[in-house]
This record gives C-alpha cells, sequence and structure tokens, in this order.
C-alpha cells in the first residue's frame, strides 16, 4: 500500500475510519470492505441500503456542435433509437449504457452517457479512463467539439438498495419533485459543469445531480457533485440512513454486479473482440434476432458479423465456493477438453439452491420460494469459452487441484429491485 | 479484525503454524482452527471436510475453509483416520465465527498420539501469530 502513484479519493480518511480493507483499484487506493465484512455489506443492499464510494470513476464531457456526431461515430449505442421497447432517441435527462471500441471491435470502456441538452453530454467510464476516453474522442471529432476530463472537479457516490428512496427522500428539497417521471435510467440536478435544465438540492441548498442508475442490480441512485462537496454529501446519506444503512466497499460492489449479470470492464469486457455476450444491450440491434445494426460506429464491421470461436456466459455454482483466477484457470468442458477461461468468480451470498431452482433473499412465497429458505450463498460470475453452450449446461472450473462445478445460467440472483417504480419504494405519507 | 490481546487463545490446546488446533478427548483428537485464523478469514461460509472413514498422514490437506475473502486449506496436524465430522458446520459456517473452539471440524482417531506432543504450545503459537 506505499505505492507512491497511488491516488487517494475525497473519501480515504473516511474509509480508513470505519476500518477499511484498502486494495489499489484502477489507480486508486479504495475499500475492498469495511470492519463488518464483505458479507453483511452485499446482504445490506439486497435488504436494505448500502453507500459506495464511486469516486474513482472518471466524468467527462462531450460539448458544443458535432458533439452528438462524435458520440454517434464513437459510442455503441445509437443515440437517435435506444430508449425503450420502441427505440426513441436519446433525450434530456435521459442516460443509456453502451461502449467505445477500437476499429477491431474490441473494448476501450464501458460507459454511461447522459444528455444534458442538445449538443451538450456528460459521459462517465470507469477508474483511470478519463484521459483514454477523452483521447481516442478528440481523435475522431471537429474542432467544435469541446472534450474535457473532469474527474477531478465531479465527484461521485452510489446510493444503492430498496430504501435508497426512502433515505433520498429525508435529504433533499422538494422530493416529489425528483421522483415523479424518474425512470430506471434517467436523471436531474446538475454538478459542476455538467448541467441540466433541472434542480436536485440537499436540505441546506448544496446542488447535486442523482441519476437512477447503478451497479448492483437493486434499487438505487447514483449521485455526481461538486468534488469538494461530496464528503458532506456522503456524510448527510450516511446520517439520513441511520441504522438502515451500511457504508459498501468493492468486493460487495463486485459480489452485486456479477448477481445481477453485469460486466465488469477490463475483467469480462476488453482486449478483445465484444461478441456472444450476455450484454447485447450494448449494441444498438435493430432487430432481436441481432442481424442488422442501426448505425456505423467504430468497430460495427467487426461486432456486426458473427464470431464463431468466442462466447461469454454467466454461471451460477452449487454452494458458496468459488475458484481464484489466475492464468492456470480452465474451463472444462463435458468432454473434459479445456474450453476457455474464467472471467469473474464471486459469490452473491444472498442466493442459494432449492433442488434446481435459485432463490434470493429478497424472494418471497409468491415466487415459489419455500417459507424457511435461508440462503448459504452460490459462486457465480462469467466464462469465456471457444464453443457455445446451453442454459443449464454444467462445466468445471479448475485451478490446480481445486475444481468447482457451475451451471451455465441465463440470469442469477432473481428478485432484484433495480426496475421497481420509484413509488413504490418511497414512504408516501411524506 | 482483532487486535492482538483480543484474541482468545486457550493454553490447553495443542495448535499448529497453519493455525489449526487439537485436542485429546478420550481416544480422539478433536481439530478445528485458531480465533486469530476465524478473524482473518472473516465471513466464513462453507467448510468442505473429509469423509468419516477417510485416513490422512500428518500435514496433508484434509478439507477447506471458505470465506468471502478467501479460501484456506486445513491441514491434519497429526495423522489418523477421521471418526467424526461437525456436521452442525455443513448448515452453519458461521458457527466458525461464532466461536472456533466449541465448533470443532473434525475428530481423528491418531496413528501415534505422541505427534500430539510435537505440536506448538499456546505460548510459541502465540510468538507465531505476533509474527
Amino acid at each position: 500500500m506505499n505505492n507512491s502513484d497511488s491516488k487517494k479519493t475525497t473519501l480515504y480518511d473516511f474509509h480508513l475510519g470505519e476500518g477499511a480493507n484498502m486494495s489499489l483499484f484502477g489507480g486508486y487506493e479504495m475499500p475492498l470492505w469495511y470492519a463488518g465484512g464483505a458479507k453483511g455489506e452485499h446482504l445490506a443492499v439486497i435488504e436494505k441500503a448500502g453507500v459506495f464510494d464511486t469516486s474513482h470513476m472518471s466524468v467527462v464531457t462531450v460539448k458544443g456542435g458535432g458533439a452528438k456526431k462524435v458520440l454517434q461515430h464513437c459510442f455503441t449505442k445509437d443515440l437517435d433509437s435506444c430508449i425503450g421497447p420502441k427505440k426513441l432517441s436519446l433525450v434530456n435527462k435521459r442516460c443509456v449504457y453502451g461502449l467505445f471500441l477500437t476499429e477491431v471491435g474490441t473494448v476501450i470502456d464501458d460507459a454511461l452517457v447522459y444528455m444534458l441538452g442538445d449538443e451538450d453530454y456528460m459521459v462517465v467510464v470507469n477508474a483511470g479512463m478519463g484521459e483514454t476516453v477523452v483521447a481516442h474522442l478528440i481523435n475522431h471529432c471537429e474542432s467544435t467539439v469541446q472534450i474535457k476530463d473532469c474527474t477531478s472537479a465531479v465527484g461521485k457516490m452510489d446510493l444503492q438498495g430498496p430504501l435508497a428512496g426512502k433515505i433520498l427522500q429525508r435529504i433533499i428539497k422538494a422530493p416529489e419533485q425528483l421522483f415523479s417521471s424518474l425512470p430506471y435510467f434517467s436523471f436531474k440536478g446538475s454538478a459542476g459543469e455538467c448541467v441540466s435544465e433541472t434542480t436536485v438540492e440537499l436540505l441546506d441548498g448544496t446542488p447535486f445531480m442523482v441519476s437512477r442508475t447503478g451497479y448492483t442490480g437493486e434499487f438505487g441512485f447514483e449521485f455526481f457533485i461538486e468534488r469538494p462537496k461530496l464528503q458532506h454529501l456522503w456524510n448527510t446519506v450516511l446520517k439520513a440512513g441511520g441504522d438502515d444503512l451500511i457504508p459498501c466497499g468493492l468486493a460487495a460492489r463486485d459480489s452485486l454486479r456479477a448477481g445481477a449479470v453485469l460486466p465488469l470492464s477490463h475483467q469480462d469486457i476488453g482486449d478483445w473482440v465484444f461478441a456472444n455476450t450476455p450484454w447485447p444491450f450494448a449494441l444498438p440491434w435493430e432487430d432481436d434476432e441481432q442481424k442488422r445494426l442501426s448505425k456505423d460506429f467504430i468497430g460495427s464491421d467487426v461486432v456486426g458479423e458473427r464470431v464463431e470461436d468466442e462466447f461469454t456466459y454467466p454461471f451460477a455454482g452449487f454452494d458458496p465456493r468459488k475458484i481464484q483466477v489466475t492464468e492456470e484457470t480452465v474451463v472444462v468442458g463435458e468432454s473434459g477438453d479445456n474450453i476457455g477461461r474464467v472471467l469473474t468468480c464471486t459469490t452473491d451470498m444472498g442466493i442459494g439452491r432449492v433442488e434446481d431452482e435459485i432463490f434470493s433473499l429478497a424472494s418471497t412465497t409468491e415466487n415459489g420460494c419455500p417459507e424457511d429458505f435461508t440462503p448459504r450463498g452460490l459462486s457465480c460470475g462469467f466464462i469465456k469459452v471457444n464453443i457455445p453452450l446451453d442454459y443449464g449446461d454444467v462445466v468445471n472450473l479448475v485451478c490446480g487441484k481445486r475444481k468447482i462445478q457451475v451451471e451455465i445460467r441465463k440470469d442469477i440472483r432473481p428478485a432484484r429491485t433495480a426496475r421497481r417504480a420509484v413509488n413504490a419504494m418511497l414512504d408516501n405519507d411524506k | 479484525m482483532k487486535e492482538f490481546d483480543e484474541l482468545n487463545l486457550p493454553d490447553n490446546l495443542r495448535y499448529t503454524e497453519d493455525h489449526e488446533w487439537a485436542k485429546l478427548e478420550g481416544d480422539v483428537v478433536r481439530i478445528g482452527v485458531s480465533d486469530y485464523a476465524q478473524d482473518q478469514l472473516g465471513d466464513i461460509v462453507f467448510v468442505e471436510m473429509p469423509e468419516v472413514g477417510d485416513s490422512f498422514e500428518k500435514g496433508e490437506e484434509f478439507g477447506t475453509l471458505e470465506s468471502v475473502k478467501a479460501v484456506s486449506e486445513l491441514y491434519l496436524p497429526i495423522s489418523g483416520e477421521i471418526t467424526a465430522v461437525n456436521e452442525a458446520l455443513v448448515d452453519e459456517p458461521e458457527l466458525l465465527n461464532a466461536d472456533s473452539y466449541a465448533n470443532w471440524i473434525i475428530e481423528v482417531r491418531p496413528e501415534n498420539a505422541d505427534e500430539l506432543e510435537g505440536l506448538l504450545s499456546v505460548e510459541q503459537y502465540i510468538e507465531i501469530v505476533k509474527g
């Protein structure tokens, strides 16, 4: 931890004060878990709420004449056809998930693109990726576009879990204005140079931006705020959350997102062609058969074609045992052949199996979940293999003499709350 | 994690460098992991145990402890045959976090009970934990 090149986030002192186990991630010293442990953090986000320091992530602004054009050329989502089942245009106060690819279809990074106004976008990419993405965009745009890495000016933190709305409700002015018409993947408010036409303020008037997005699969929000005010927002949220809320580290973030079948950039997607993945929604497919892309963009020639020897699948094990992911870790198919490698392997502690079915801590008897169900946790993650597999197929993950059996799955943790209607997640008598 | 003086290291047990403990109970030896080991591992979520009747040499791996953070192998402190495994740990592995001494992991019929005398005393084990 004496790496002199490592960066510290605005909340570094808080993490140390809370007894966090720190580790280097994306160039930053980040909390892996706090004193209470990663299991409790994971379960808190499924049952109540958790707060994450995500201020290591990069925020880039793309503004001025030609801003939309450069994003249409570089970003995989079609900004003219991306919202909802009808594939409407991206509009103000909405954001979309997509990728930046190279000419040969490999992934530079994944990103959320926020539309602040005409020719005015905020692009959120991963830790340490701001500079790379800025350089990539500048390479492909007209001189009228201003592209800037605002990471040092804009801080970010995430409030995730089914009680996130009730906690947020207690700390802001005019909550009814924020929550009316705030669908999944929309936002309101402003943060530094990222200015939308709406306002969100803490009760003391501190402005910030609230995005109904997240990386846990659970209901919640990502907050953006001028970096010097991040600590204030963090403290305000923690205080309002009381016993319903705990700070969570990267380990819980990783196990929650894996259970929610979300990729980690540079681990599950990366320096290989983006094809045959569990995340086809990152590409602008015009049709359900995934034959036609609705626009051309950098890398579209490659990812629009059929790739026959690379397939990424989610998996879930049969107990909490994980396999360490090293260069020697392989996927062994039914035939006994080595068919690929493990991208992510973690344990979702909120789920378990009852015969053939996976249930979550959040599953109810209405979902068919037995009343006395107690999750013991299941290993889960992603594998990349060279032959197509079917959901339900069982393969072995092998590292040295350790071997675990896992099942190829379409989905992992059931009863996730991310897409619940906001109004159902608030205290409605307030 | 616990400070050194918060650790519970009973003086009536024998220990190993791999943080197992052993205690003679009649003609069998109970084996478990130390308070230091459970504390280092954090939330233990799975205990992999051998079958009753399996035999192992001293130092052989007889199972694993899986926590949210890590996987840790368990090594048999003495040679012998497994006479019992603690079935309660199958459904409640977290019992090891609650009390890693009351909750033993396996019982072994030792091949040579003298091997027990060769294990670490609590004073020697404390030196290892202190590093």
